[in-house]
């Protein structure tokens, strides 16, 4: 083990041990208070877990000590997680040893994905599970501390409500979501996200082609982007309606300068030596285009397809606090705002950030396909 | 001054009279070529020898009309060498590969083909022969980085042959390359040029790599970049690295050497 993960493995166990210790004293002195573990079976498997681990980090063989190390943090956190969950109904109620529990339990998860992270030369399924796991680790202790501490402490709803309450939100109000995403994400964000991006890349060609053109245009280009979205939105609403065409029309002004920048850009990243290779061959314009500029631009057109999926979604959604139609994310969020309905809020953020982060990676996902050979992927 | 079109009265490929070409800096003009005559001749092997700054580059960049000469005339297969790149008269071979990444080796290779709209079968045809003049059978459906400098190299020569010019224009290709690889390759070079006896123009600063690979070879000297001299060789056309070791070939190397440093080559 490294030093590291013995920082982590020490206090985990420490605190592993408070808990079982304060459950004990608990007993004995307050009939009344819940504690954490009320059959003993779970927490002597926790001590038995803890001696493991602790006796594994004196064995001398490497792999041995690895999967060891491994399976003993994993299993003390998995059911120290288990006695945790079933507490967190009642944990008002609760005293310290659920928090050292809580802490404990986690360290060992931090612990067990040290070692998990590990392993090299490991088959490409496991590999592939190992790299969803991690981050599925990661996120389920996010939402465990988030439903402790708002529990735990009492939070207020309408300041954060916990994960569990928005969940149950989310499920009994599916139809509505539903409706809200079409409205937004379907109609407002990937249409603007299309004629935005499209319109920025045939300019940017247009530019490119004219130096006359170059100076006229990108001063405009520069213009627009500084726009600020609050004036524009309105003005929108006005020119195109209440309904997704002027919230399209917002994603479109907030899509179209980064494509147009990085396309020109990439446009200019072909090496005189490549062009000269093309008048070489005594090359047209469009074949130089095609066959050299465009693939040497691909990068670039991602950044900005990249930028611009996670800009749309921010642009629609805000547009629609300017007027809209009773339906779509931002319409749903401002007024569930003003009802104090702040986990139908965190559900439209969850719908937003799901669909968000989709949309990203479905785009990182094409350009991994077509910028293969780019230093930056091919490794 | 050497006159140049002395020796034979065969078929010219390249006619250069009083060439000159200026260019305009910042800090003034500055002349890359003043009063370069040349004659090259079908089926010779000509090496541009100097030192950095002689021009050796632009005059080749001149004959593929990468760059406009500012006086004199300038002969390509009888045409201006505009109208030659336009018909593809020549294969010009880069300091480095410059190999397309996205495109496999065999792609890389039919890229010149593609813009002369030739068809699949024709393509084809010539990639893989090509392919097999330099040695890269097997690795058509290789990218350029899953192969070492040299291979990269090799298929940038398969791809300027696969155009099928009957001149071939080289600005020091294997400079970057190391001296084993560099030895393999212009043995290479060697048999390819007494295979298909096309007509070489070669940039190097190598004075070993010039006298084994030319039967002529041109000693350029800076500022301006002019021609000091040309020296002729007549190494067997199968000659193989062991020559390098013949009295012959060190009077000719010896030769070259006294050219440069009598063009002030060494004095800075």
């Amino acid at each position: 083990m490294t030093l590291f993960q013995k920082c982590l493995a020490v206090p985990a166990a420490l605190l592993l041990f408070m808990a079982g210790l304060s459950s004990f004293a608990a007993l004995e002195k307050d009939a009344g208070a819940v504690t954490i573990f009320t059959p003993t079976i779970p927490f002597l498997i926790v001590l038995l877990c803890l001696f493991y681990l602790l006796s594994s980090v004196y064995f001398s063989n490497a792999l041995i000590n690895k999967i060891g190390v491994l399976l003993s943090a994993s299993a003390t956190a998995l059911i120290a997680t288990a006695i945790l969950i079933t507490k967190l109904d009642v944990i008002a109620q609760l005293l310290p040893g659920f928090w050292f529990l809580l802490a404990g339990a986690w360290l060992m998860s931090w612990l067990s994905v040290e070692k998990l992270s590990e392993f090299e030369r490991i088959p490409r399924l496991l590999d592939l599970a190992r790299a969803i796991a991690i981050p599925v680790i990661f996120g389920f202790w996010l939402l465990l501390g988030w439903e402790a501490l708002t529990r735990g402490f009492n939070v207020p709803k309408v300041l954060l409500p916990s994960p569990s309450i928005i969940a149950e939100r989310f499920l009994s109000s599916l139809p509505i979501l539903w409706a809200d995403f079409q409205q937004t994400f379907l109609k407002a964000v990937l249409i603007g996200y299309a004629i935005g991006c499209g319109s920025g890349f045939f300019i940017a060609i247009l530019i490119d082609r004219s130096p006359f053109l170059r100076k006229g245009l990108m001063p405009i280009g520069n213009l627009v982007s500084a726009l600020p979205i609050i004036g524009v939105a309105p003005i929108m609403v006005m020119w195109f309606g209440f309904d997704w065409q002027s919230k399209a029309a917002v994603v479109v002004v907030m899509t179209f300068f980064p494509m147009l920048v990085n396309t020109i850009a990439g446009l200019a990243a072909a090496r005189t030596m490549q062009l000269d290779l093309m008048k070489t061959y005594a090359a047209d314009y469009w074949q130089t285009l095609f066959k050299l500029r465009l693939p040497e631009a691909l990068p670039f057109i991602f950044n900005a397809l990249k930028i611009n999926s996670t800009l749309a979604l921010i642009g629609a959604i805000v547009a629609e606090f300017f007027g809209t139609p009773i339906v779509g994310m931002g319409f749903r969020i401002s007024t569930e705002v003003g009802r104090m309905n702040v986990d139908m809020v965190w559900a439209e953020i969850a719908v937003a950030a799901l669909a968000g982060s989709a949309f990203y990676g479905v785009v990182t996902l094409i350009e991994r396909r077509l910028t293969f050979w780019h230093p930056s992927i091919r490794a | 001054m050497a006159a140049s079109s002395s020796l034979s009265k065969e078929q010219s490929v390249i006619n250069i009279n009083d060439l000159s070409l200026t260019f305009k800096t910042n800090d003034g003009l500055v002349h890359a070529l003043s009063n370069i005559d040349l004659t090259i001749n079908s089926g010779e092997f000509v090496s541009l020898i100097g030192p950095s700054g002689c021009g050796k580059t632009t005059l080749l960049r001149v004959i593929a009309d990468l760059e406009t000469p500012t006086g004199g005339s300038i002969l390509v297969n009888a045409m201006s060498p505009h109208e030659a790149r336009m018909k593809r008269a020549y294969g010009y071979v880069f300091q480095a590969a410059a190999l397309y990444p996205w495109r496999t080796i065999a792609r890389n290779v039919g890229l010149p083909l593609e813009i002369m709209g030739l068809d699949k079968e024709e393509c084809q045809k010539r990639i893989s022969h090509n392919l097999a003049l330099v040695n890269l059978e097997g690795f058509e459906k290789k990218f350029p980085w899953q192969l070492s400098g040299g291979m990269q190299q090799r298929a940038s020569i398969a791809r300027a042959l696969a155009v099928e010019p009957e001149l071939l224009l080289m600005d020091e290709p294997f400079g970057a390359l190391d001296e084993i690889v560099r030895d393999h390759l212009n043995e290479q070079l060697l048999r390819l040029w007494d295979k298909t006896n096309k007509t070489v123009v070669f940039v190097t600063h190598s004075i070993p790599e010039a006298v084994f690979l030319s039967s002529k070879i041109v000693v350029m000297s800076p500022r301006p970049g002019r021609i000091h001299s040309i020296i002729e060789s007549n190494l067997p056309k199968d000659r193989t690295l062991d020559i390098r070791e013949t009295q012959e070939f060190l009077n000719i190397a010896h030769e070259v050497r006294e050219g440069l440093r009598e063009g002030h080559s060494y004095e800075d």
